[in-house]
């Protein structure tokens, strides 16, 4: 019934050792969950102008003696620019989409059973948000692809199981636990006294977490949310490592395609990086301006 | 003895040597009192005496560890205790308002009601209006919490509390967190519901208001109840030293 237990406010602050507690890194205050996107919104306009350049520029100043001029270098990539958006970076969306879908569902669910009540519904989830949280997502999606069948059968149908859907189902696994960890902080940062108020008025816990507590919380959650989005369609290259038919595992095809020329890697996964920040500076521009006007209403 | 055998002549609240400790903190060391329906007490006391716990355990938003307290009867120490019938029988208004800030002063007021007893929302409507009328809100009734003053607020989680119809009215230091011009709006909202015969527990610092109000005045300090009686000998003739210190820092 005594809900929350705040150290030193609702109890006395524990001294203990302080060796043995756990080592906590973030610094005091508030803590910047939304980091990377104001890194991203706040990359100045001669950022952009310099990638363009070095992508320009680098044919130009490498292999300026050989027959391969940088009219050549442009003419390939702008013979593999639709087979590479198309064939490629439309996955790496298709990927951040579906597994951000799941993850996103994932994570409300592990969220709110984090705040559960009963112990052994509370625990497990506490555990597995920590373990996907902190676990490097190249090897959760090794596991993961290694995990899942190449193939599954529904009586005499065999569904191949594509790369890119295991691929899905590797990256929602650590969005699931930071969404999860999105939902408990928005939860928690809602005053305790709204939890008392509604206890009061015959409100039951849930009635109270779906009525009160989440209709006030949830434009909080968007900002993270979002970030999260974006740092997700940033790794999706990862995939490429395992044979994920996306941006950069066809640019490379495309290379080898064009005798893998020196002079085509920095045009190549230049545009890479150039479509990259092309899709995800606005996401991280309104993530801002969301957090700003929702901070300012609150 | 069955739930519901309570009649007006017995206390509507009764509490008998309840014992309440938050870890190995015994904040309650066994306190007794008896309200009768109709009747305003109020408890006074230095900061951290248990004046809060004690109201909060009437209507279960704390447990308690011994003793026992009922309600119109229904025993609120015991596992199976229907919650939502407690509830409803009382209301409780805190120091910081507590109202949903993403609803409205009346949907504040209705959405209890509407939601959690399954009222129709017309007569909800019709009684919440009626509600903001009562604490002298009208015109307010579309402004969000972050609109209205701290007296406004406050009074709005009265009204908030009083759509449940509820029996008896718990006040924590409601007073406390207000500017002093508008201390005055909502004691006089109180007043007027004690007049109405509503049953009322107050944990007040408003000394001058419990004088006038209150029928019983209880001196709570370290978990016991030091002394207690009526405004006029409480006040005039308080014996125990503790009691006598404490209103002459305050008075
Ligand atoms: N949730 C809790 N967990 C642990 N200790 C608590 C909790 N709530 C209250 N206490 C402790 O219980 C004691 C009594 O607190 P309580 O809030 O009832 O005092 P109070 O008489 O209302 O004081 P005040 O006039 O300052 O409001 C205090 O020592 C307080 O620290
Ligand atoms: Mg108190």
């Amino acid at each position: 019934m005594d809900k929350k237990n705040i150290p030193g406010i609702s109890s006395k602050p524990s001294a203990g050792f302080a060796v043995l507690k756990p080592f906590n890194a973030k610094p005091a205050g508030e803590p910047e969950d939304l980091l990377f996107s104001r890194w991203l919104a706040s990359t100045p306009l001669w950022a952009w102008c310099l990638m363009v350049a070095i992508v320009i520029a680098w044919p130009l100043t490498s292999y300026a003696s050989s027959t391969y001029s940088i009219g050549d270098a442009f003419q390939a990539l702008w013979r593999w620019i639709p087979f590479i958006v198309t064939g490629g970076f439309l996955f790496n969306v298709i990927i951040s989409f579906f597994a951000m879908l799941i993850g996103t569902v994932l994570g409300i669910i592990l969220g709110l059973m984090q705040i559960s009540p009963a112990i052994y519904i509370r625990l497990p989830a506490q555990i597995i948000t920590q373990v996907f949280r902190n676990s490097p997502w190249l090897v959760l999606l090794f596991i993961v692809l290694l995990a899942l069948p190449y193939e599954i059968e529904f009586g005499d149908t065999i569904i191949r199981i594509p790369d890119w859907v295991k691929a899905v189902f590797g990256l929602c696994l650590p969005i699931m636990a930071n969404i999860a960890e999105v939902v408990r902080g928005a939860i928690n940062s809602v005053p305790n006294g709204q939890w008392e108020a509604a206890e009061s008025l015959a409100y039951t816990r849930q009635q109270t977490l779906w009525q009160i507590i989440l209709p006030q919380c949830f434009k909080r959650m968007i900002p993270p949310w979002m970030n999260w989005y974006a740092i997700l369609t940033m790794a999706t290259p990862l995939c490429s490592l395992l044979g994920v038919e996306e941006l950069i595992t066809l640019s490379r095809q495309a290379i080898e395609a064009e005798n893998n020329r020196p002079e085509l890697l920095v045009p190549f996964y230049g545009f890479a990086l150039l479509i990259f920040f092309a899709y995800c500076y606005p996401i991280a521009r309104a993530t801002i301006a969301l957090e700003r006007r929702f901070a300012v209403k609150l | 003895m069955p739930q519901h055998a309570w009649t007006d002549d017995q206390p509507i609240v009764s509490i008998k040597d309840v014992h309440k400790s938050f870890g190995n903190l015994e904040v309650l060391k066994g306190i007794s009192m008896d309200v009768m329906k109709g009747e305003v007490i109020c408890i006074i006391g230095p900061s951290g005496s248990g004046k809060s716990t004690l109201i909060r355990c009437i209507n279960a938003l704390n447990d308690i560890q011994a003793g026992s307290i009922q309600v119109e009867g229904l025993e609120v120490n015991d596992k199976d205790l229907n919650k939502l019938e407690l509830r409803k029988k009382v209301g409780m208004v805190f120091q910081q308002y507590n109202l949903f800030p993403h609803k409205t002063a009346l949907e504040n007021i209705m959405m209890a009601p509407i939601k959690v007893l399954k009222e129709n929302p017309v007569e909800v409507e019709a009684r919440a209006r009626g509600l903001i009328t009562k604490v002298r809100l009208e015109g307010k009734e579309g402004a969000y919490p972050g609109e209205l003053s701290g007296g406004q607020q406050q009074r709005v989680a009265i009204a908030r509390s009083l759509a449940m119809n509820p029996d008896i009215m718990l006040f924590d230091e409601v007073t406390a967190a207000l500017d002093p011009e508008t201390v005055k709006e909502v004691l006089v909202t109180i007043q007027d519901l004690a007049e109405d015969g509503m049953t009322c527990m107050l944990v007040t610092h408003e000394m001058g208001f419990a004088k006038e109000i209150a029928d019983h005045i209880y001196f709570t300090d370290r978990g016991v109840i030091v002394e207690h009686g009526p405004p006029a000998t409480f006040f005039d003739k308080a014996e125990d030293p503790r009691t006598r210190e404490f209103l002459s820092q305050i008075l």
